[in-house]
């Protein structure tokens, strides 16, 4: 069985940009690697040549819409929720390293 | 007295057309059972009673929903109104437009009455990952209503609302209506719009009614189906009229039952129950056969990493910078988006994100990933063949009745399993529904499944209501 260990979920939680403490690791990793045991029953089955369905609707093509021009959120409709705001811009912290 | 709020839709319309009542009549009483009743039910989150005096005083309209009062799961966007997904991560949120479905109820004439609880982003069949705390199971106030659509269906059986809207990904409206003793509409992928429903799983989400009997799931159903230009994934098919597959006639209908659902694991009264709903549907002449659906065992499996692979990059789009919560003392703008997520979320979602994301992940995509949606087609052709043979599907909806609250927190994987029958028809993108067909001893409710082919919904119907009409279990109602 693969055991998910404290390291792997630091690592995976990086990536989903969360930060877990040691109590929070220990749990994760105990349940991950249970849940993933059972899940790995999936490796009974034989699926050489199976199409994967990445949707339920197998007929469904490409959409598009016409190329027009309609009404859209104004500046400040869109900007209602932002949790910090400067003009019409979302306000974030600083991204660049220096002045 | 409230004595109106424990009527349907169908009725409430035929007391008004008749000018026995009115819609401002029929929303004072609700706010009044509301306030009786919620505190030990709290199936809400918001409730409306302001703006919805307003327009019930208001109603003109003389569309299908004229006047009737509709709760709406809180992760359906309304314009300007709280919408939350019962989590932290989006305290404030008030959406600047209307979901699809909430105008085509408001055009129809609904009262709009306010938000349901539900698990944390529809995460969960319990309703206790809620971050305003769990809804308790009317039939039985210790337990749990089922989830994650558990305030809708805990609200229609308690009559604190005529009608609600819930959303089902992995059974989030049958589980519940079934713990409930309600009926719980999951409909054809594709069927309703999904614009304006905050995302779980895109592949596998659909909005679908909770009602009191078979007649206002059709009723309801009728008013938010149909193809909607700002859902690419909603289907251009005409809508049926479903009111005219309400017959009370299930004469050479082939009906299936697949053997793999009456496994161990299954409750024994709960069987019981199911088996004399068959036996019952037989009498009246339908025609019974075992079938085989050979995949069922690996479709929990296959939910929990297509499922969780899409919430771990929906739920990307929470971090702080255009809605919601954002973190203090941030350093830098990763850091950011960390603590705010990190603070955002509770247990349960922080589970799936990582779950998901793994099954992402460099070097094992093609492993998980690639291999449940390869599963995922064999699953769908399991109900291909099955549907060569039978026109609809019976099974249970639930393995058992609601369990206690803290039951099952502790352990995800035995939560994961109470979804076991309902997983199947949302892998394939099948509608259906969940009608009452039983009690337990301890007087907790049972439900019955119908599924039916990609958009015959009237299938479903016609057999669901055939059962109703020659049962009373839909009309039994908890003390409160």
């Amino acid at each position: 069985m693969k055991t998910i260990d404290g390291k792997i979920v630091k690592h995976v939680a990086h990536l989903a940009r969360l930060e877990l403490d040691d109590k929070e690791l220990k749990e994760y990793s105990g349940q991950l690697t249970s849940i993933l045991s059972y899940i790995s029953k999936l490796n009974e089955i034989d699926t050489t040549n199976v199409v994967p369905t990445s949707h339920a609707l197998t007929t469904l093509k490409n959409v598009f819409r016409k190329d027009v021009l309609r009404k859209s959120l104004t500046p400040d409709e869109a900007l209602a929720n932002a949790p910090a705001r400067e003009s019409d811009f979302f306000k974030v912290p600083q991204i660049i390293e220096g002045k | 007295m409230e004595k109106l709020c424990s009527l349907t839709a169908h009725k409430l319309k035929e007391l008004m057309v008749k000018g026995d009542t009115t819609p401002l009549v029929i929303v004072e009483q609700l706010f009044s059972r509301i306030e009786k009743c919620d505190g030990k039910i709290k199936a809400f989150v918001l409730a409306n009673k302001e703006k919805a005096v307003k327009n019930a005083a208001a109603s003109k309209n003389s569309g299908k929903l004229a006047g009737v009062p509709v709760l709406l799961k809180d992760n359906i966007c309304v314009k300007g109104e709280l919408t939350t997904c019962a989590s932290k991560i989006l305290a404030g949120f008030k959406p600047p437009y209307d979901s699809t479905v909430t105008r085509k109820l408001e055009d129809a004439g609904a009262i709009l009455i306010g938000k349901a609880n539900m698990d944390e982003f529809a995460f969960g069949s319990s309703c206790e990952t809620s971050c305003y705390g769990p809804t308790k199971n009317p039939w039985d106030t210790t337990r749990i209503p089922g989830g994650s659509s558990g305030g809708s269906a805990a609200a229609v059986a308690s009559d604190e609302t005529i009608l609600a809207l819930g959303s089902d990904t992995g059974g989030s409206i049958r589980q519940p209506a079934a713990l409930c003793g309600v009926v719980g509409l999951k409909p054809t992928y594709g069927r309703v719009s999904r614009y304006g429903l905050i995302a779980f799983a895109s592949s596998l989400d659909q909005i679908g009614p909770i009602t009191k009997d078979v007649e206002d799931a059709a009723l309801l159903l009728s008013v938010i189906a149909g193809y909607d230009e700002m859902d690419s994934t909603s289907v251009d098919l005409p809508v049926p009229d479903y009111a005219k597959a309400l017959t009370n006639n299930v004469k050479g209908l082939r009906i299936g039952v697949p053997k793999e659902y009456f496994i161990e694991g299954l409750d024994k009264e709960v069987e019981a129950s199911v088996r004399s709903a068959i036996e019952l549907l037989k009498s009246l002449g339908a025609e019974v056969k075992e079938i085989s659906l050979p995949h069922t065992e690996y479709a929990v499996s296959t939910y929990y990493i297509v499922a969780t692979a899409e919430a771990s990059s929906n739920l990307a789009r929470f971090d702080g910078v255009q809605y919601g919560l954002r973190a203090d003392d941030a350093k830098d703008m990763i850091d950011m988006y960390i603590r705010t997520r990190s603070q955002g979320f509770g247990n349960e979602a922080k589970r799936r994100i990582l779950l998901g994301t793994y099954c992402l992940s460099t070097g094992y995509y093609d492993a998980y990933y690639l291999k449940a949606q390869k599963v995922r087609t064999k699953i769908r052709e399991d109900f291909d063949k099955a549907f060569q043979a039978c026109d609809c599907i019976v099974t249970p909806t639930s393995p058992t009745p609601a369990f206690k609250i803290g039951e099952k927190t502790n352990d995800p994987l035995s939560m994961y399993l109470s979804d076991i029958y309902t997983i199947p028809a949302n892998l394939a993108g099948l509608p259906a529904i969940s009608i009452p067909c039983g009690f337990s001893k301890a007087g907790l409710p049972i439900g019955l499944q119908i599924l039916a082919k990609a958009f015959d919904e009237e299938t479903m119907f016609r057999t669901a209501y055939t059962f109703e009409q020659n049962t009373e279990f839909h009309k039994k109602r908890p003390a409160l």
